[in-house]
Formats: structure tokens, C-alpha cells, sequence
């Protein structure tokens, strides 16, 4: 038994099915990520999972705890973050903060010493003082994760943390998801970024018109999709008199490219290095580049679910570091 | 012990945050002590006594709905009640903290037409005890009535408009200022199910002593009619709300 089981989950509205028997589990300390595009049903999972809303059919449990029959015992662990910030506008970052404290039974004590030290871990002590609606959305963003932690929860839920805001500051918040793991929270997260599942979730699920169309690790995801092999060469001079000769000789299709001097090899088997390097050695051609291609986590998502990557509305994160 | 602290906190968030809203100005306050500054003035002395009944009734009932309309389709707006609806906190609770500042916000409301008419007439026989009990459980069902309104409602403007649609009526039907015996007769069995009747009788038994019923029997009615209230809002909210 994971931290979180979700068994055969069902929700529709009306005619739409928004979720349609899906199941997962989640094991305690991971980042559990469900990946898809608009409407896909990743917030109506959510809502069902955090007891905002009741499943159709089937069975939630988190720490053992049944989320359906139980929901203000589950709730007591869980921190939520909604797509939209959801805090007070008249209130103060530091009002907000206490206050929703309060509404997980803590002490004035404890309250005031946590919301300064939210604020603080966010880099938001200096508007701490000015009112909500004030914020600017990242800031929002921030102050409503802060509000979601408040209470040292086990388990983090976050709908598309880093939707609408800038590359700073969905960074930072991605390097606290993975602080979060690292002292033991269970986070489970949607986005619709492909890198961001990619670069910080555990395991990911894909999810595509209420169904769950793979679940894994980055690995086991690419290992699902049979891809064969390719290399990369970038070359001193253009090569393309010479691609029915490497066809040949290494059984590989060639495409080149007359523009950067480059070619890329494929083939169902792993193409060996050297051979082809000696080969273009041979006939006075310097190799300045080669490298085996790897298939990146968005062509696996392409095959199996079916959907472009441009409906993903992939963000672009140049210089990014995280 | 840990609820009681969430209990207080929305209640106390509510005060802050909500008392001093336009609409709640307007509707919740300044209606009722202009309507009672306005029947005062009118009527000489002797009348004074039997306006005031009517009159604490009236601005219990516009300040608790006032006020109900406000923080909730306020909070609803915002998305904010969602934070509620995920706390650990009994949808019960939730129900009762959201009410309680109403609450007072209705006896406090009680006070104007009090302290206006001390100015005017003795006072000194009413019995202070039934009289705060009454507008208590008038308070209490008001803010039901307008818990009732306000979670039919979708925006503050609505549910300021359909609580007029209730409230107005009432001003009429439960006897405030025009007495139930001589509404007409096909009327008269709909003011007997409206709770503010029963309270408004009560503060009547001790203020000018023309009561139709015992005050205990009548106590007895609110009561039911707070607990009935309560559960159709809690279950309305459980239902509509949580999807
Ligand atoms: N309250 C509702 N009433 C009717 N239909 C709904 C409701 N909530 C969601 N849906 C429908 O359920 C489907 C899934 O919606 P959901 O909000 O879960 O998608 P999502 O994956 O969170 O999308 P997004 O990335 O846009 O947030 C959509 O077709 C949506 O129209
Ligand atoms: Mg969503």
C-alpha cells in the first residue's frame, strides 16, 4: 500500500466524463506528477482527491485514511495548492497566513512563528504587510504555497505550480517541490510543462481525456516506446555525396543536412562509433561532432498519447538552471 | 479545542473583513435607524412602545441578513470558501462560525432602536432577560433565513436583491407594525410560519404586554425552527458545494 491509492476513479458531470477510471499508487517521499493537456481532468482528480468534490465511482485512500468517507481526518494532512490562488484579498500576506493556521487548529504562537518564517523562506518578508490583492501573480503564487504548508502537511498537492508565472520564480518553486521530497513530503503535482514532470517528478503519469494513458519513471516511460537508435555527426565540410555509401556499408538511413554540415544515422540497432569515424577519417573528413541521439520524454508522450507536443503549450525556459 | 480555534478565527476574520462593506452599510444599519428615527419622530410619546418591538425585529432581521449576504457570496466569489471547505473543520462548524458574527451583528443592531428610544420613554419595565433571549433566537433565525438566501445565491448583488424579496414581506407578515389580527384572513396562516413572527411576539410580551402567544411556547417554536434551518442550510451546502 502506497501513502495515496486511487482505485478505478470515476467522476463525470452530466455527460461529461471528466475522469474515467483511472488508478494509481503513491509511494511516501515521492513526487508523483500527472502530465496532460487542457481539460484532461488532472484538476478534477484533485479536487476529488482533497475532498472538494465526490468521485462518481470508485475508492481515494491517503495514509490509510478513506478520502470519501473520512474527508476532514484526510484533509488534517493534506496542504493544497489550487490553480488559482484562493487567499484573502483584503488581508495581508501575514494575515492570510495566520489565518489559515487557525483553520488547522494551531495556537497564536505557533501561527506567527511559521507565517515569519514562510514569508521569510519565500522572500516575501518585506510584503508581508501589503494586502493580497496587491500581489503580483507569482507572488500570489508563492504566498499561496506558503499557506498550503502552513501546517507541516505530509502530503502536497499542487495544481500547475508554475502556470503563468515567470522562469525565476517557477525555479524557485520547483526547487522547494523538491526540498519538500527530500524532507519527506509526498507531493503529487500537475502540469501541463513536459520538462518540468521531466525534470523534478519521481514517477509521471500521463493522462489524456480522463483516462491514464502510461505511469512511470522518465525511464521506464522511454523504455514503453520501442525507438531505435540514432547518432549525430557535424562534420568540416558537407557529406551528403557520401550518405548511399554509409547506407550501405552500416545498414543505417541517413539524413543530411547541407546547411550545418551535420548528419543523423538511424537504425534499429545501436550504431557502433568508431567505424564510422575511421570511415569518414579515411576519406579526409573531420568529425568536430558525434553523439548518440536519445529520444526525449516529449516523443514519448507524442506516441503514446497521441497528442502534439504544441498543445502542451511547452514553455520555454532558456537558461533556466535549476 | 482545535476547532473552537478555527471556529473563532472565521469569525473573527468575518468582523474584520466583512462589517464595514458597502452593502452591508447600507442595508444592515443605516436602513434600520433611519426607518426607526423615522417612526419615532412621527408618532408623540404614548405610541413609542408599541413601535419598538417591531423595530428591534426589523433591524435584527436586515442587519443579520445583511450581513450573511455579504460574507458569504463575498468569500464565495473569491474562491476562498474553497480554503474552508478543505479545512479540517466540521461542515457544521463551518456553518456556525459563519453565522455566529451575523449574530452578533444582529443583537448590536437590536441596540439602535433601544438606545434611540430611551431617549423618549421609560423603559425600566421590560424584562431585560426575555428580551435579550428574544433577540437571540431572532438573530439566531434571521441569520438562518439569510444563510438559506445567501447559499441560492451566486453574487452579493443577488443575494442582496432576493433577501430583499424576503425580507420586505416579512416586515408586514410577521406582524412588526401591522398586527396579525388585522392582516386578512388567507394571510394569516402564512405569518405563522415565519420564525420572526414568534420572536417579535415575544419582545411584544415584555415590552407592551399584547403577546398572542406564551412566550415559553414560543421560544419552544424558534428553537425547532432554528434546528430545521440549520440542517437544510448544512445540507444544501453539502450538497451544492462540494461537487
Ligand atoms: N464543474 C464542472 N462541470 C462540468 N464540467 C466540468 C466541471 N469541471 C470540469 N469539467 C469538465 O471536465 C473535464 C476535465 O476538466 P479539468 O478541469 O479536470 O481539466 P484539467 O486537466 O485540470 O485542465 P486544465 O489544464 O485546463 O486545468 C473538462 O472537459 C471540463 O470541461
Ligand atoms: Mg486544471
Amino acid at each position: 500500500m502506497g501513502i495515496i491509492n486511487v482505485e478505478n476513479l470515476k467522476k463525470t458531470y452530466g455527460n461529461v466524463v471528466a475522469v474515467n477510471d483511472i488508478s494509481f499508487k503513491i509511494e511516501k517521499g515521492e513526487i508523483f506528477g500527472f502530465l496532460g493537456p487542457n481539460g484532461a481532468g488532472k484538476t478534477s482528480t484533485i479536487n476529488m482527491m482533497t475532498g472538494l468534490s465526490r468521485p462518481t465511482e470508485g475508492a481515494i485512500t491517503v495514509a490509510d485514511i478513506d478520502v470519501v468517507k473520512q474527508t476532514k481526518k484526510a484533509q488534517a494532512i493534506m496542504g493544497i495548492v489550487p490553480d488559482e490562488s484562493n487567499l484573502y484579498n483584503e488581508m495581508d500576506g501575514f494575515s492570510n497566513l495566520c489565518f489559515c493556521a487557525a483553520l488547522y487548529g494551531m495556537r497564536k504562537k505557533e501561527r506567527e512563528g511559521k507565517a515569519y518564517q514562510l514569508l521569510e523562506q519565500f522572500r516575501l518578508n518585506d510584503t508581508g504587510g501589503r494586502p493580497f490583492k496587491a500581489y503580483s501573480k507569482g507572488m500570489r503564487r508563492k504566498l499561496t504555497i506558503a499557506a498550503a504548508l502552513i501546517h507541516s502537511p505530509q502530503i502536497l498537492f499542487l495544481d500547475e505550480p508554475t502556470t503563468g508565472i515567470d522562469v525565476e520564480s517557477a525555479g524557485q518553486i520547483r526547487d522547494l517541490i523538491v526540498r519538500l521530497k527530500a524532507e519527506g513530503t509526498t507531493v503529487f503535482l500537475t502540469t501541463h510543462y513536459i520538462e518540468e514532470a521531466e525534470r523534478i517528478c519521481d514517477r509521471i503519469a500521463f493522462i489524456a481525456k480522463g483516462r491514464i494513458i502510461a505511469t512511470g519513471t522518465v525511464r521506464q516511460l522511454m523504455e514503453s516506446v520501442s525507438h531505435g537508435y540514432a547518432v549525430r555527426l557535424v562534420t568540416d565540410k558537407c557529406i551528403g555525396n557520401l550518405s548511399v555509401e554509409l547506407q550501405n556499408r552500416f545498414k543505417v538511413s541517413v539524413i543530411t543536412s547541407q546547411s550545418d554540415h551535420s548528419l543523423v544515422m538511424q537504425s534499429e540497432q545501436r550504431i557502433p562509433l568508431f567505424p564510422v569515424l575511421k570511415f569518414l577519417h579515411d576519406r579526409k573528413i573531420e568529425v568536430h561532432e558525434a553523439r548518440e541521439l536519445h529520444p526525449s520524454l516529449e516523443d514519448v508522450f507524442v506516441k503514446l498519447t497521441g497528442i502534439e507536443s504544441c498543445l502542451m503549450k511547452k514553455d520555454k525556459e532558456k537558461g533556466d538552471k535549476r | 479545542m482545535k476547532s473552537w480555534i478555527a471556529f473563532w478565527n472565521i469569525l473573527r476574520k468575518d468582523i474584520k473583513n466583512y462589517y464595514l462593506k458597502p452593502p452591508n452599510i447600507s442595508w444592515g444599519i443605516i436602513f434600520p435607524l433611519s426607518w426607526s428615527l423615522m417612526q419615532f419622530i412621527r408618532s408623540p410619546g404614548a405610541d413609542m412602545s408599541e413601535l419598538l418591538p417591531g423595530l428591534i425585529a426589523m433591524s435584527v432581521l436586515f442587519g443579520t441578513t445583511s450581513m450573511l449576504a455579504v460574507t458569504i457570496t463575498f468569500e464565495r466569489s473569491g474562491k476562498s470558501f474553497e480554503r474552508l471547505l478543505l479545512a479540517p473543520i466540521s461542515l457544521s462548524l463551518l456553518v456556525l462560525a459563519k453565522i455566529a458574527g451575523t449574530i452578533l451583528f444582529g443583537i448590536f443592531n437590536a441596540f439602535v432602536p433601544i438606545i434611540l428610544a430611551s431617549f423618549f420613554i421609560d423603559l425600566h419595565a421590560i424584562n431585560w432577560q426575555v428580551l435579550l433571549f428574544a433577540i437571540l433566537m431572532i438573530a439566531i433565525t434571521s441569520a438562518l433565513t439569510g444563510l438559506l438566501v445567501a447559499v441560492s445565491a451566486e453574487q452579493v448583488f443577488e443575494a442582496q436583491t432576493l433577501s430583499n424579496f424576503f425580507r420586505f414581506p416579512m416586515l408586514f407578515l410577521c406582524g412588526l407594525f401591522i398586527p396579525i389580527s388585522s392582516l386578512p384572513v388567507f394571510l394569516r396562516p402564512v405569518s405563522f410560519c415565519l420564525p420572526l413572527t414568534y420572536g417579535t411576539d415575544i419582545l411584544k410580551s415584555t415590552i407592551t404586554g399584547d403577546n398572542m402567544l406564551s412566550p415559553l411556547l414560543s421560544f419552544g417554536i424558534l428553537l425547532i425552527f432554528a434546528a430545521i434551518l440549520f440542517f437544510i442550510c448544512r445540507h444544501i451546502i453539502n450538497r451544492k458545494w462540494i461537487l
